[in-house]
C-alpha cells in the first residue's frame, strides 16, 4: 500500500512523524526502532543561543495527558547544526527543524542558519510555545505579528515553511489565514494548551513554571476540531498532532485532511 | 497513563527475577499494586547508569538511604560485600510504620535506622547518625529525597561520593529534557534519566 504524501514540496514515505520536542534530536529513539520507517523527523526547537530551560519539576501527569514546561532547553542553533544534525544524515528520512526565538530577529537568524543546513529539508516555525516568558506565544496569538514573522522568515529561507499554531487563541482560523497569506507552505496543528496542576500537599502549582502545556489524548478532540475549522478555509497541508496514540487516532486525523 | 521510573532493588540472573520496591503513592503505583501474580506488565529498561563499583574493593564504605530511596541500595550493598568492602548502611524513614527491609539490610551488613519522628531507632536524620558515628570512610553512596542528598553532599564533601537523584520524568531515555539537573560539565546540565540517575556527588548541583 502506498502511504506516501506530498507535504509543501516534500515527498514523505508515509505521513507519520514525531512532534517537535517529544523526540529530542533523534538519537535516543534510534535505539528502539529504525528511524527510516518514519515519514519525517521533527527535531526539538532551536533558539539563537543555548537555553537551559525552566526549573524542575517540568512535567506532571494529568487525566488522559500530561503537562510540560521544559522551556525550550536546547544547545543553540550553531551547536545543533554542528553536533546534532550529522547523526540524522544517515537516515533516508527528511528532517524538519523547529525554529524558536524571543524576538523577530532571533527567529530570522535561526531560520536562516537552519535553512542552509543540507540535512534540514523544511522548517517549522514555533510561534506557539506556552512555556517561555518572552517570545513564542505572542507571535502565535496575534494574527498581525504572526503574518509579519512568517513573512520575514519566508524571505530568508528557501525551504518549505510550516507554521505551528497555538490552540490558546479565540479564533484559530484567523491565525491560519494570516500565516497562509504570509507565505506559509503548511501548518502544524496543534501545540499544547496552557494548563495547571495543583500539588495537594503544598497547595501550590506542581510544575515549577506554574503553568505547563497540556498534551496527550485529552487534547485530541480540540486538535481535530481546530483542524476541521481551518480545513474549511485553507488548502495548504496541515501536519496534525495532539494525543495521537493509536492507528485509529491517525485515521481520525487523516480523514480530517492533514498529513500526519 | 505515563510510565513510572522505579529503581531496581535486586535481581537474580539465575531465575530471571527483578525486584522492585515501591510505595503506593498515586494512580500509577496503585495500578501496579493491583496486578496479580502471573500477569504481564510492560517494562522499558533497565535505563540509565547505576552505581559504578569498579575499583572499589577492600575499602570502607557508607551507604545512606532515605525512604523510597532505600531500595536501589540493597543490591548495591550485596555487590559491595562481594568486593570485600567494609560497609555501613544508614537508613532513614519518616516513622516506624514506614520502615521496610530492615532485616534484609541487617542480614547483609551493619545497619543503623533513623526515624524523623523518633518512633524507632535513632531519633533524627541520617546526617545526625553520620555525625555521631564519627567513622572515616573511603566512599559513600546515597539515594533519597533531594533535601537529604543535599545535606549528605554537604556533610561528606571531603569523601568520594555517588548520589542517585530523583525527579519527575517524561520519556526516561533522554529525549524530552524533563529531568535535567545543573551540573559542573561542558553543557552545564545532566539528564537524570539518561546520564544518571547516579552521579558523582561533585558533578551535580542539587
Amino acid at each position: 500500500m502506498n502511504l506516501s504524501v506530498q507535504l509543501g514540496g516534500l515527498t514523505l514515505k508515509n505521513p507519520v512523524m514525531p512532534a517537535s520536542g517529544c523526540f529530542g534530536f533523534g538519537q535516543e529513539f534510534s535505539q528502539f526502532y529504525d528511524l527510516n520507517t518514519l515519514g519525517a523527523i521533527v527535531i526539538k526547537a532551536a533558539t539563537g543561543e543555548a537555553r537551559f530551560g525552566n526549573p524542575t519539576p517540568r512535567v506532571a501527569e494529568t487525566s488522559s495527558g500530561m503537562l510540560n514546561a521544559i522551556g525550550l532547553q536546547n544547545p543553540g542553533v550553531d551547536q545543533i547544526i554542528k553536533q546534532e544534525l550529522p547523526f540524522l544524515e544517515q537516515f533516508d528520512t527528511p528532517v524538519i527543524a523547529n525554529v524558536a526565538g524571543s524576538s523577530e530577529e532571533e527567529y530570522v537568524i535561526v531560520a536562516e542558519k537552519l535553512s542552509k543546513a543540507s540535512t534540514v529539508k523544511a522548517l517549522e516555525l514555533n510561534i506557539s510555545c506556552p512555556n517561555v516568558k518572552e517570545g513564542g506565544i505572542q507571535f502565535g496569538t496575534d494574527p498581525e505579528l504572526a503574518y509579519q514573522l512568517t513573512n520575514k522568515v519566508k524571505n530568508v529561507s528557501s525551504k518549505p515553511l510550516f507554521v505551528k499554531l497555538s490552540p490558546n487563541v479565540t479564533n484559530i482560523v484567523s491565525m491560519a489565514k494570516a500565516v497562509e497569506e504570509a507565505g506559509a507552505d503548511g501548518l502544524s496543528m496543534i501545540n499544547t494548551l496552557t494548563g495547571m496542576k495543583i500539588d495537594l500537599k503544598t497547595r501550590k502549582p506542581l510544575i515549577a513554571n506554574e503553568t505547563g502545556g497540556l498534551s496527550g489524548p485529552a487534547i485530541k478532540p480540540i486538535a481535530i476540531r481546530m483542524i476541521h475549522q481551518v480545513r474549511q478555509v485553507s488548502n495548504i497541508p496541515i501536519i496534525g498532532m495532539g494525543g495521537i496514540t493509536t492507528s485509529e487516532d491517525v485515521l481520525e486525523f487523516y480523514w480530517q485532511g492533514p498529513t500526519q | 497513563m505515563l510510565r513510572r521510573p522505579i529503581s531496581i532493588a535486586d535481581y537474580d540472573k539465575q531465575i530471571n527475577q527483578l525486584t522492585i520496591i515501591y510505595k503506593v503513592f498515586g494512580e500509577g503505583t496503585d495500578w501496579l499494586a493491583r496486578q496479580l501474580p502471573g500477569g504481564q506488565i510492560n517494562v522499558l529498561g533497565p535505563l540509565g547508569n547505576g552505581f559504578d563499583l569498579s575499583g572499589i574493593q577492600g575499602q570502607t564504605v557508607i551507604v545512606i538511604g532515605g525512604g523510597v530511596g532505600v531500595p536501589p541500595l540493597y543490591n548495591l550493598v550485596k555487590q559491595l560485600n562481594s568486593q570485600f568492602n567494609d560497609v555501613t548502611a544508614i537508613l532513614g524513614y519518616q516513622s516506624k510504620v514506614s520502615i521496610f527491609y530492615e532485616k534484609e539490610f541487617k542480614d547483609l551488613t551493619q545497619t543503623y535506622i533513623a526515624t524523623d519522628d523518633g518512633t524507632y531507632g535513632y531519633d533524627g536524620l541520617v546526617t545526625d547518625v553520620i555525625r555521631e558515628l564519627r567513622f572515616s570512610y573511603d566512599h559513600y553512596f546515597s539515594c533519597g529525597p533531594t533535601g537529604m542528598l543535599k545535606a549528605v553532599q554537604h556533610q561528606l564533601s571531603d569523601i568520594d561520593g555517588y548520589i542517585s537523584i530523583e525527579e519527575r520524568m517524561g520519556c526516561g531515555v533522554g529525549a524530552c529534557f524533563a529531568c535535567v539537573c545543573q551540573a559542573d560539565n561542558d553543557k552545564g546540565y545532566v539528564k537524570i534519566c539518561q546520564d544518571g540517575p547516579v552521579f558523582h556527588a561533585k558533578e551535580v548541583t542539587l
